[in-house]
């Protein structure tokens, strides 16, 4: 062995599947001088990848981790470790089969070929499973194992061959140096090693190193339980390694695998059982290996009844040969934890990422460390995504214990977390909570969704109930009543939850031109609405800068993306000093107060001239109600006259009092998030981060470009200037459905985001550049009467009036295209918001 | 065949044993629990005879309550019956002594509730405090003949000859550095059992299911102080293998040999 | 005062570790007697030996129930002794017959003994030792709190000393009960062909490395001439290449031969645990940083294609034909 290195361009530390991977693409794409680390030996280590159960299902409701599954099994074929078995996901029950038919439509938004199947099929394709207990099932060919260690080490000797990479066993790192806010050095029990970038990607183990830096990644330790039950005659006689496909048991949150003569039976079904990172055992203290710890039977007990249940002919004599309570990487989100500390520079996390996942997370990080960007939108798995209430021990055990059991479960896309509940609330919650305000959550803030005050506006406005139980979980139809009285009357909405960063100091004018694509430097009092991109030219983030001073402004974003905006903002501050950056958002509270009666009521409560005239839209000025100072901001996300009104924490409850009670001569009512964020946003055709915006699309595609370009440079110009070049590829549409009608129950049904839209014979819509169509957002339009879907269409096929169909519970339904670009569907002339 | 197997919960622990912090004791927070593994041959052994003859297993420990999981192992594999002593905090770590004197009280209740046991079956030595003497002592105390170091078992009857009913003698199969050594012991007798005198099988789904549902009476002894005292452990200096390297490729065949030779096995 | 060491004979001949505890009784007795306690007879030369050994005394013990192996018989007599003798001490190698032997007559004389010791303290009421546990992962220091300390070493902690004098033979013929007879050898068996993986002194070995099923035949062909079993990994068996029954491992077999032949195995915890209770491990495997490379006592860098057949061809060469 060649002498312990004494510096490196990166240390990698973790030789499981995330760190492999990583030297890997980060060689691939040019990298050299790498050093990798493990405190285990290789090619197991010892961590999760060496007890995993290595199989692949690609299908996923949430795009992101589909994306990213899809390129780790390409990227596992192309190694040739992937073996394609076919998976099929049981049905017990009526509302898994509906489960499943959602199912059908994320596989087509995602492009991976599934069919459902009935008993008699189930039965066909795995001949030992008891179809008493089956209803039906959802197959999927592609569904595969991978021999993840291999792949590992393949990874590193493509690495080792471009004379990229050094990696060295049974390391253990004992610090992390880090000066002036930025990574220096990795200590070791051999040596210490100079480093201008680390890499966290040791699994289990990531807080503790990261803590050593000063950093946070949050996760925990959580316990899978496995078995392995042999030997099944049936199953040795395929020869194969695997040679049925992989039952996935939904409705008791099991899965059987074969592996050889075997049946490996795992389970997300028993209680969650939490370690804590630096009480993992060392792997000389190990029986097995850290991570494979000892079994704990009974709470396996009710998950061998269930496996019996299902395959009482081979499970009956087969005997348990092995037995873990294996160790795998959980977070408050169920999703990775990808990309730079926030506290650190340079100090990367690749962490909580499962095998699935492991070789696209590899590509994405060595993208993003080298271009700054990657080809798949980390926005869902972004480290810099958390508040700080969610980055910590307490926060993470309590989300981790609460969706570790739904691993399997069928999770509505609108489902609120129970725990971790009033942690975030306004001054005037009680206010609301005694209007009977139903919260939901918005980073981290109790928001009002809707009010129970409200229930008599539905008979008002004639309101209708969706029939089908599922459409109408997690909504109510008072929010389309509290809609439609804001639009006749008017309306005050909590916006407690958005985030406020006060810029100030000589060089903020550049500092904001560099950062945002529109031109900021307007007249003191007027604002600007601007995407941010990043250097591919892909939405970083869409925000609002109001100009408070000639050096001074509010960049006013919301809830879901404050972390990740701040950032943004914080990364690329100059390094001279001459812009502050200061968060504001726990200082200052906004309520909206919007509809056509919303000038009346603001004339009420102020002496300021409140007339389009004095107070045209887009502008914002400091005046009082009585004593209290606020800020008012004449802007609109729900497109309609009125105002929002900032204001110090200390006063919110008295103007949140005094608003309410100014309004009532004019009918005003509380107006929840659900109009806020979805039927007033979308019949304005008003786009969201997350949604309708992500890298994957630039702003000529999102109908966001101005006729001009600013000439001051920015980030992601010269893409941009290509993207308005080249004309946009996809184009972000508003459609409408033309009949709710269930073929197969004859009742309504209401989309909610993430169906894929196909043409009227079922084909997959996919644009030039590969990206599918699919709804980005879903929701009424009451004030249309109307449903209205969000979704980008190839280029060529945006034209108003096209017919396509959306697939919903793989059912498909008519839809046609209102708005091609992003003229708003509802008041396309504004007149209402610029009255 | 009445069989009784004694076998002890002990810790399974990895490569290194963790310690308390003062040395006093064997930090278990990591790690499992397991049947010594000799004893986990006992009852292998014991099932097997039922298989063969008929009759039934009945497994006993001495040690803490939890325990019963190993007890419960033993049904899960086909054990008919088992009998927990409890010791109390102050004798929770009983020497081989009082071991012994706690198994001998409860074989003794049992057989007199229930029948002589033809075989009682022991693990050569524990895993944990390896002190080779429990059985010797419990079947003197029983008046019986024990041979330890069993590497096969056989009912036959007094002249030695394979017998499929009630069997009059207990084969045993010891090894020796010549070959095996042969005892054969009148009925009823005692037999310690070495490891891999058999593969010992796994629990089947619904013999788990079914172990979690059987009754496993649990009585506590009073243990006498112990005799031999523990005061303190101490991990040994680590033992580094230096890999004697003995060459690269095909050219290190001959030094293979020389190592073979060395070792007396070619 | 005296020591007192029982020394295992087989049917005349001593045991090869027999003497062992010698050692520590010399050391404990620091000039007084050490009684070296035969069963059965002991010829000369077992006393000549014995004597090198240190003991001052050997005392044969004689009876028709102790001329061959027979614990109970054996237990009793040292029993018997012990209680004639009263020494300060009481040792025994800790071999399998020196702990049975000892465990015997501690249950006659309803002593605490103390098996596998590696050092004793000051012999009285209250002696302070130390003692194996755990195999070896541990040291337990402990008191014995006995009148009579009954202790076996540890084996090879201590080695039988050397140049000792010539030492006093006597003889001593017992009583015994007529039960003790019915534990003893009846039988002695030597070893068979049929070699089975648990059994066999060698086990040769593949992994991934090997990458066929033919490529075992090479590894056959070793096992056949050492008298040895061939074994695999997990991923040999997943492959198809070999029956589960010859898998070494966690979900496998566990194996405990003289020596280990690890083919082309990269050395996985889940593999150690099946093998590590090999006396000696040899590695073969191409790469030098592979974790069995690093855990075996010796190891050939190179091609397992190319390395067992040299093995082979030189075992062919050297070996006696017969």
């Amino acid at each position: 062995m060649s002498e312990f290195p004494s510096s490196a361009r990166v240390v990698v530390i973790g030789a499981g599947i995330v760190g492999n991977s990583i030297v890997g693409h980060l060689a691939e794409l040019g990298w050299r001088d790498i050093v990798q680390i493990d405190k285990g030996p290789l090619p197991n280590p010892g961590g999760s990848t060496g007890h995993a159960s290595n199989f692949i299902f690609p299908v996923d409701h949430n795009k992101e981790m589909a994306m990213l599954t899809l390129d780790s099994q390409r990227q596992y074929i192309e190694m040739g470790v992937n073996v394609t078995c076919g998976g099929v996901e049981i049905a017990r029950t009526p509302e898994r089969l509906e489960e499943l038919r959602r199912r059908m439509s994320s596989a087509t938004a995602w492009g991976i070929e599934s069919t459902l199947l009935t008993k008699a099929e189930v039965g066909e394709l795995l001949p030992f499973v008891n179809l008493d207990v089956v209803l039906g099932g959802f197959y999927t060919p592609s569904v595969s194992c991978v021999d993840s260690l291999r792949a590992g080490t393949i990874f590193r000797e493509r690495a080792t061959a471009l004379g990229a990479l050094v990696t060295i066993p049974n390391v253990e790192v004992t610090d992390v140096e880090v000066i002036d806010g930025q990574v220096r050095a990795v200590v070791t029990d051999q040596g210490r090693i100079e480093a201008e970038y680390v890499v966290i990607a040791c699994g289990v183990w990531a807080p503790l190193i990261a803590r050593m830096a000063g950093a946070t990644i949050p996760l925990v330790p959580a316990v899978h339980q496995m078995i392995d039950v042999g030997p099944i005659p049936i199953l040795e006689a395929t020869g194969n390694e695997i040679g049925y496909p992989i039952v996935r048991d939904m409705d008791t949150f099991m899965y059987e695998r074969q592996t050889g003569g075997s049946m490996e039976v795992g389970s997300y079904a028993h209680r969650p059982i939490f370690h804590a990172p630096a009480e993992i055992p060392s792997i000389k203290e190990s029986r097995l290996s850290p991570t494979e710890l000892p079994f704990t039977a009974e709470d396996f007990d009710a998950q061998l009844e269930d496996a019996l249940e299902l395959m009482p002919d081979i499970l009956a004599t087969a005997e348990m040969k092995y037995a873990i309570n294996g160790l795998l990487s959980l977070t408050p989100d169920g999703y990775p934890l990808l990309g730079e500390t926030i506290e650190v520079k340079n100090l990367w996390s690749a962490a909580a990422v499962w095998i699935k996942e492991g070789p696209g997370v590899g590509r994405l990080i060595a993208e993003w460390m080298t271009h700054g960007v990657s080809e798949i939108d980390p926005h869902q798995s972004d480290i810099a995504r958390f508040y700080p209430y969610a980055r910590n021990d307490h926060h993470v055990r309590a989300r981790c214990a609460e969706h570790f059991n739904k691993t399997y479960g069928i999770v509505h896309p609108r489902e609120q977390w129970a725990s971790e509940r009033d942690i975030r609330t306004a001054p005037y919650h009680q206010r609301t909570e005694a209007l009977g305000a139903v919260y939901f959550q918005a980073g981290g803030w109790e928001r009002p969704h809707w009010y129970e005050s409200n229930a008599s506006l539905v008979e008002e406005f004639g309101v209708a109930d969706r029939p089908h139980e599922w459409d109408a979980r997690w909504w109510s139809p008072i929010q389309h009543a509290e809609h439609l009285a804001l639009r006749s009357r008017v309306g005050m909405v909590d916006l407690a939850p958005f985030v406020v960063f006060e810029v100030s100091g000589p060089g903020t004018v550049p500092y904001l031109q560099h950062l945002a694509v529109n031109n900021v430097d307007v007249e003191v009092g007027r604002s600007v609405y601007t995407p941010l991109l990043d250097e591919r030219g892909g939405f970083r983030s869409d925000l609002t800068m109001l100009r408070l001073a000639e050096d001074q402004y509010w960049v006013v974003t919301g809830a879901f993306d404050g972390p990740r905006d701040q950032f943004w903002f914080r990364k690329h501050l100059p390094s001279d000093g001459s812009v502050t950056f200061v968060d504001r958002t726990s200082a200052y509270c906004t309520i909206g107060l919007w509809g056509p009666k919303a000038r009346d009521v603001m004339a009420t409560l102020t002496d300021a001239d409140v007339s389009h005239a004095g107070f045209p839209y887009g502008a914002s000025r400091e005046v009082v109600f009585g004593s209290i100072p606020v800020r008012l901001f004449r802007i609109s996300y729900v497109g309609e006259l009125g105002w929002e009104i900032y204001v110090s924490m200390e006063h919110a409850l008295a103007v949140w009092d005094r608003v309410f009670e100014a309004g009532q001569p004019f009918g005003l009512v509380p107006v929840g998030a659900g109009v806020y964020g979805t039927t007033g946003r979308l019949e304005k055709g008003y786009r969201l981060m997350g949604a309708e915006l992500s890298g994957e699309y630039d702003p000529v595609e999102a109908g966001l470009a101005r006729p001009k370009v600013k000439s001051a440079e920015f980030i992601g110009k010269a893409a941009y200037l290509a993207a308005r070049e080249q004309g946009p590829t996809a184009t972000l549409c508003t459609l409408t459905v033309l009949d709710h009608t269930s073929p197969r129950d004859g009742i309504a049904r209401y989309m909610s985001g993430g169906e894929p839209i196909v043409t009227k014979a079922g084909e997959r819509i996919v644009d030039a550049k590969g990206r599918p169509s699919y709804v980005t957002s879903a929701g009424a339009s009451p004030s249309t009467a109307s449903f209205v879907l969000l979704a980008y269409l190839p280029s060529e096929m945006a034209e108003v009036g096209a017919e396509f169909c959306v697939k919903y519970m793989n059912e498909l339904y008519p839809v046609r295209v209102a708005v091609a670009g992003s003229t708003p569907y509802f008041d396309p002339a504004d007149e209402r918001m610029k009255a | 065949m009445r069989i009784a197997v004694c076998v002890k919960r002990v810790p399974a622990p990895g490569a290194r044993i963790a310690l308390s912090d003062d040395g006093a004791a064997i930090d278990t927070k990591n790690l499992g629990f397991t049947t010594s593994p000799h004893e986990e041959c006992a009852v292998e052994a014991a099932i097997a005879l039922n298989e063969q003859h008929g009759g039934e297993t009945t497994v006993f420990t001495v040690g803490p309550p939890e325990a019963d999981e190993q007890l419960r192992y033993a049904i899960s594999v086909g054990a008919h019956h088992a009998v927990l002593v409890s010791v109390g905090e102050e004798g929770a770590d009983p020497d081989p002594q009082a071991t012994a004197a706690a198994l001998v009280d409860a074989i003794h209740a049992r057989e007199t509730a229930a029948g002589e046991f033809d075989v009682v079956l022991f693990g050569n030595d524990s895993a944990d405090s390896g002190g080779f003497q429990v059985g010797v002592r419990v079947a003197r105390a029983l008046g019986r003949p024990i041979v330890n170091g069993a590497k096969g078992i056989a009912i036959v009857d007094a002249q030695g000859a394979s017998e499929s009913g009630s069997g009059r003698a207990v084969e045993v199969r010891r090894e020796s550095s010549s070959g095996s050594d042969v005892f054969r012991l009148p009925l009823p007798a005692a037999v310690g059992v070495l490891e891999g005198i058999n593969l010992p099988r796994y629990a089947t789904l619904p013999g788990r299911l079914k172990s979690k549902k059987a009754e496993v009476p649990m009585t506590t002894a009073t243990m006498a102080a112990p005799r031999v005292v523990t005061r303190r452990f101490e991990v040994p200096e680590e033992q580094v293998t230096e890999t004697v390297m003995l060459g690269d490729g095909a050219d290190a065949a001959e030094r293979v040999v020389d190592l073979l030779i060395e070792l007396g096995l070619a | 005062m005296s020591v007192l060491v029982f020394v295992d004979l087989d049917r005349g001949a001593l045991g090869p570790t027999a003497t062992q505890a010698c050692g520590l009784a010399v050391d404990v007795a620091n000039g007084a007697p050490v009684i070296a306690v035969a069963m059965g007879s002991a010829p000369a030369e077992v006393a000549t030996a014995l004597g090198a050994a240190g003991a001052s005394t050997v005392t044969v013990l004689e009876h028709e129930a102790l001329d061959d192996y027979a614990p109970e018989a054996w237990g009793d007599a040292l029993a018997q002794i012990i209680g004639r003798v009263e020494p300060a001490v009481v040792l025994a190698t800790g071999n399998d017959r020196g702990n049975e032997v000892l465990a015997h007559a501690a249950a006659v004389l309803d002593l605490p003994f103390a098996a596998n010791v590696l050092s004793l303290g000051a012999i009285g009421p209250t002696t302070s030792l130390t003692r194996v546990r755990w195999g070896g992962s541990l040291i337990e220091h402990a008191e014995l709190l006995s009148e009579r300390p009954i202790v076996s070493t540890a084996l090879h902690a201590f080695a039988a000393p050397e140049g000792g004098a010539v030492p006093v033979v006597e003889t001593m013929a017992l009583e015994l009960s007529a039960d003790a007879a019915r534990t003893r050898i009846v039988d002695r068996i030597t070893v068979d062909a049929g070699i089975t993986l648990q059994t066999a002194p060698v086990v040769v070995s593949g992994g991934r490395g090997v990458g066929s099923a033919e490529g075992f035949a090479a590894l056959e062909q070793f096992a056949a001439l050492v008298g040895g079993a061939v074994g695999c990994s997990r991923v040999v068996t997943n492959q198809g290449w070999r029956p589960h029954s010859d898998q070494v491992g966690q979900t496998g077999k566990r194996v405990a031969p003289e020596l280990y032949v690890a083919c082309g195995i990269s050395g996985a915890i889940q593999h150690w645990i099946g093998m590590q209770a090999a006396s000696t491990v040899l590695a073969i495997n191409i790469d030098a940083a592979a974790p069995m490379v690093a855990k075996a006592d010796y190891a050939v860098i190179g091609d397992l294609h190319d390395v067992v057949p040299a093995i082979v061809a030189a075992l062919e060469r050297r070996r006696p034909r017969t």
